[in-house]
């Protein structure tokens, strides 16, 4: 029944498990490996995706000149006012320009995300290396730890970090980073495994090199494309974090600007300023799925030209 | 083996008229008895990664009369199983699509007929057994329930009434301790007995015909006979039709009245199974005679293969389709004209343009 | 099975232990004298000497930390810093609100997620099967507690259909009760239900192109037995799985919607907690919490047993 595997009825949109966007575009391409970036750019939602992501860079790094007023500035005469020509997003209840807090507050949002995943790179990636170099106990000890942080409810985890530590961005993402570390480990340890016993590492290490200059030669090219994904993935993660921490007040400190902070001033003023609710929400809400989606779309790059490599 | 018996039955070859090649003939319908299964110029497409369509079974005809049994034989990937899966209305199923011919059965036609109306057919008119029984049972239910679950959709048992059904229906095949057996889950049975629980299954409905694609190929060579033994009991008992879909001739041989042999696509040759065997009319069949592995034989003659492989649905050649492999392919004949099905000196049909011009080896004796 | 299942929770067990050692790591890790910090704003020598008392802080670690388990196996997590309440009374008393919220999100996902998945499983490819696929991936990521605020702003200030905030027990009225939780429960269930919507209508695609489908397509079976009978049960297994890992990812989303809501859960609890760094309080906290995951991946591994008749011989 040789006929039946070839079974197109059974697109299996759930195979892929976000921004999964029929179009014309999907045919499979095989790219040779500099083509890479061409073939994530080949999807049209990926390249959304990133110029969305690249505005909003441009936007956090031009804030002072882009935001109307000063973010912080308040003028209680105009507190919970809706939006009008002045204040486009309206103000909020000390009278700060709505608009002028969410530019701002892409800087905290971006910042954040990038803290967290670094910390997560950083942490995860060594040790995953490592557990899958070495095996043994160290590989079962590694394992059980991150095992346990990854079924310990990721927020409760943050938030005993945030309150150990003390409250403040930076402690903030430092516990989301931690939290995150278990995925970084995982890949980098798979990764690593994968191609532990492939003749030509068993030969570098009875060549003499040392164990660093094999991990970094041979094992971190095979481990680094699945990374690529983990990474944008977690940026999502980190900003909605982020968010959420701030939102219960123990991210960023007052008066700082942060989109989960606004939601917070939305939250104690729904009944007189619902306008609020909005523009944050869905700047969290388009940055996490704008990261989301450029992760897919490099996934489906790699898949692609790996299926290609494989001749 | 008792081929001379199925000389009679054999007559009632019928001959299949396929669109190109020959005109239908007129058959005097009148004093025939109206075939149960009348599959007429079926072809079959898949799509492939590009999003073409490429064809995998071209004009395929074949009739089947009440309580007969016939084969469909030919390597894998000559379309036998895309042909009864198109004869089960199951091709959209398995993502191909009919791209012409009719299905007729039982002189009602089902092609084109919406699923609703195929439904009603597969189970009481026709079922299926398959090559793979072990995964062709849902491993999450009982195989008692399995069987009652068609009893009770297609005769409207009660579910005691279904449960009873489905013991006896395994005491039918010969399964020991049938009514233990029946609480069990499929992991719990060896692949012939889950292929014992396919044909319990399949007969419970009272099928006018069995289509069984490959049923032994899955298994053991000592549960193989028992199988086959038990197909053509069930057979006799219940003057089921059995179309049966094999790569094997040998196994053939043993069950079957009529044969028909496909390759790339098409059926290249239709006769009655004692003149397939003896006179082959295409080299093909000739080739897949002399490839049954016989004992008794020098090994030098043992065993002849036929060089090179099937062409892959996509890749046919223009003429006939077998010349590249054929040893006695003429070229400027056989690679330029596709040669129709036509009646050949025995009787039966070939889609060879030098049938009558040569002698063909059949089964050494 | 009964023997797999207490073999599963044996190995389960180290975690409860593990979980509040790292929390006291944490805590003997973090910069500065614990008990000045804790006493808050001008404290008096008293105050200080009275945490420092109450933590065990002049013991090392490894005895605060089995002073805390002995203790706590008997049941005794402590008094809160704040309150003076026991930490475990404190606990009981919330946790109602708690796992109301966490059962209705639940019961919602599974049921929105399965219907969706299930119709999208009809007709492979169809709009619906790709609209529902593209809404599931987009509803991903949408922050839940945002989500909370949206709709509680739309349904229950702008339109009043739900009460806007607060809690009543099952003892107030079943309707009373549900309609206090009907907005809560969709935010927080919202990302469980597009997830079970993905991951069913993919385990869907896998089992529905299985020999034993294509046999029951054979049998003459109509589609929605196909699929509610043959594809679902053997399709829940990975759903399963995937859903014993989310019930702590929603314990841990109704944190932010308790207090979008304002309901007087262990979430709020566990906030004021962090707020005021009221120690035995989020340790008891951390530890109800891992408690939760551990029976929820108890109870995913025995359902195993009744989706995979193998795993029980």
């Amino acid at each position: 029944m040789t006929e039946q595997e070839v079974d197109p009825r059974f697109p299996d949109p759930g195979d892929t498990p976000v921004g999964e966007v029929p179009g014309p575009d999907a045919e499979p391409e095989l790219p040779t490996r500099p083509g890479i970036l061409r073939s994530i750019l080949r999807r049209r939602s990926t390249v959304v995706a990133a110029v969305f992501i690249l505005l909003l860079i441009v936007v956090a790094l031009a804030a002072p000149l882009l935001a109307p007023y000063d973010p912080t500035e308040q003028d209680l005469l105009i507190r919970l006012q809706g939006p009008s020509g002045a204040h486009w997003l309206g103000t909020d209840d000390y009278g700060r320009d709505a608009l002028s807090r969410l530019i701002y507050g892409s800087r905290v949002s971006l910042w954040a995300g990038l803290q967290a995943t670094g910390v997560a790179l950083i942490l995860g990636l060594p040790l995953g290396v490592l557990a899958g170099f070495y095996g043994r106990w160290l590989n079962v000890l590694l394992t059980r730890i991150m095992d346990a942080m990854m079924s310990t409810p990721s927020l409760v985890l943050a938030i005993t970090i945030v309150a150990v530590l003390g409250g403040g961005i930076t402690n903030a993402m430092l516990a989301i980073g931690l939290v995150m570390t278990p995925r970084f480990f995982r890949v980098a340890r798979a990764g690593t495994m994968d191609v532990r016993h492939e003749t030509y590492i068993e030969a570098s290490i009875a060549l003499g090199c040392s164990t660093w200059r094999t991990a970094v030669r041979h094992i971190l090219p095979n481990v680094l494309p699945p990374i690529v994904l983990v990474i944008s993935v977690s940026l999502g993660t980190a900003v909605s974090a982020e968010a959420s921490l701030s939102f219960l007040g123990l991210g960023v400190v007052e008066p700082t600007p942060s989109w989960g902070s606004m939601l917070k001033t939305a939250s104690s003023n729904m009944s007189l300023a619902p306008y609020l609710v909005w523009p944050p929400g869905i700047m969290i809400f388009l940055t996490v799925l704008a990261f989301t989606y450029l992760g897919d779309g490099v996934r489906r790059a790699l898949t692609r030209s790996r299926s290609g490599r494989q001749d | 083996m008792d081929l001379a018996k199925n000389r009679d039955v054999a007559a009632s070859d019928t001959v299949p008229a396929t669109a190109k090649d020959s005109a239908p003939e007129a058959v005097s319908g009148a004093e025939r008895p109206t075939p149960l299964l009348d599959v007429r110029d079926v072809s079959v497409e898949f799509p492939t990664a590009g999003r073409d369509w490429v064809t995998s079974v071209q004009n395929v005809s074949f009739q089947l009369m009440p309580g007969e049994s016939m084969a469909l034989v030919g390597e894998s990937g000559s379309g036998k199983t895309v042909t009864s899966l198109a004869v089960m209305g199951l091709t959209e199923a398995t993502g191909g699509r009919l791209s012409s011919g009719s299905v007729t059965f039982d002189g009602n036609e089902l092609t084109g007929r919406p699923a609703k109306e195929w439904r009603k057919v597969r189970g009481p008119g026709m079922g299926m057994i398959f090559q793979q029984p072990i995964r062709s049972l849902n491993p999450a239910y009982t195989v008692g329930d399995q069987i009652a679950e068609s009893v009770r959709k297609h005769l409207g048992l009660s579910r005691r009434q279904a449960e009873a059904k489905s013991v006896e229906m395994l005491e039918m095949v010969q399964i020991p301790r049938a009514a233990e057996r029946a609480k069990e889950y499929p992991h719990a049975f060896s692949g012939g007995m889950c292929q014992r629980v396919m044909i319990a299954m399949v007969m419970a409905c009272n099928p006018r015909l069995l289509i069984a694609d490959e049923p032994t190929t899955a298994l053991d060579v000592t549960v193989q006979e028992t199988i086959l033994d038990l197909l053509r009991d069930v057979q006799q008992q219940t003057g089921v039709a059995l179309l049966f879909i094999s790569h094997d001739l040998a196994v053939v041989a043993e069950i079957c009245q009529r044969v028909a042999v496909m390759y790339a696509g098409e059926v290249i040759e239709s006769a009655p199974a004692v003149d397939l065997f003896f006179r082959p009319q295409h080299p093909y069949s000739s080739g897949l005679l002399a490839s049954i592995p016989r004992p008794g034989l020098s090994v030098d003659r043992r065993l002849r293969t036929i060089p090179g492989g099937i062409p892959a649905p996509g890749t046919w050649p223009a003429g006939c389709r077998f010349a590249p492999r054929c040893e006695f392919a003429q070229s400027g004949r056989c690679d330029t004209t596709h040669p129709p099905l036509d009646v050949v000196s025995t009787g039966g049909l070939s889609r060879c343009l030098r049938a009558d011009e040569l002698a063909l080896d059949g089964v050494v004796t | 099975m009964l023997r797999y299942a207490g073999r599963r929770l044996l190995a389960a067990i180290p975690l409860l232990f593990v979980v509040p050692l790292l929390v006291f790591i944490l805590i003997d890790r973090a910069p500065g004298d614990q008990a000045v910090v804790l006493a808050g704003e001008n404290p008096t020598p008293e105050r200080i000497a009275s945490i420092r008392e109450q933590l065990g802080l002049d013991d090392p670690l490894i005895v605060r930390y089995f002073d805390w388990v002995v203790h706590a196996i008997r049941g005794d997590l402590g008094t809160s810093l704040l309150s003076d309440q026991r930490v475990i009374d404190l606990l009981l008393r919330r946790m109602a609100t708690t796992m109301s919220l966490v059962l209705v999100a639940m019961v919602m996902a599974v049921l929105v997620g399965a219907v969706l998945a299930i119709l999208s499983a009809m007709r492979p490819g169809g709009f619906f099967d790709r609209f529902i696929n593209w809404a599931a991936s987009v509803a991903i990521a949408i922050p839940a507690f945002w989500f909370g605020l949206v709709l509680a702003s739309l349904f229950a200030v702008t339109y009043q259909i739900f009460p806007p905030f607060g809690y009543q027990p099952m003892s107030e009225g079943f309707g009373t009760w549900l309609s206090y939780l009907v907005l809560p429960g969709i935010a927080l269930g919202l990302l469980p239900a597009a997830e079970v919507a993905l991951q069913l209508r993919s385990a869907l695609g896998q089992v529905l192109k299985t020999d034993y489908v294509l046999n029951a397509e054979a049998k003459g079976l109509s589609r929605p037995t196909i699929v509610m009978k043959h594809g679902l049960k053997n399709a829940a297994i990975p759903v399963i799985t995937v859903l014993g890992f989310r019930v702590a990812e929603v314990l841990a989303g109704s944190v932010t919607i308790e207090i979008v809501y304002n309901m007087p859960g262990l979430g709020q609890l566990a906030v004021d907690s962090v707020q005021n760094r009221d120690i035995p309080v989020l340790l008891g906290f951390v530890l109800f919490s891992t408690i939760v995951v551990v029976l929820v991946n108890l109870l995913v591994d025995i359902s195993y047993g009744y989706f995979n008749p193998k795993v029980r011989s």
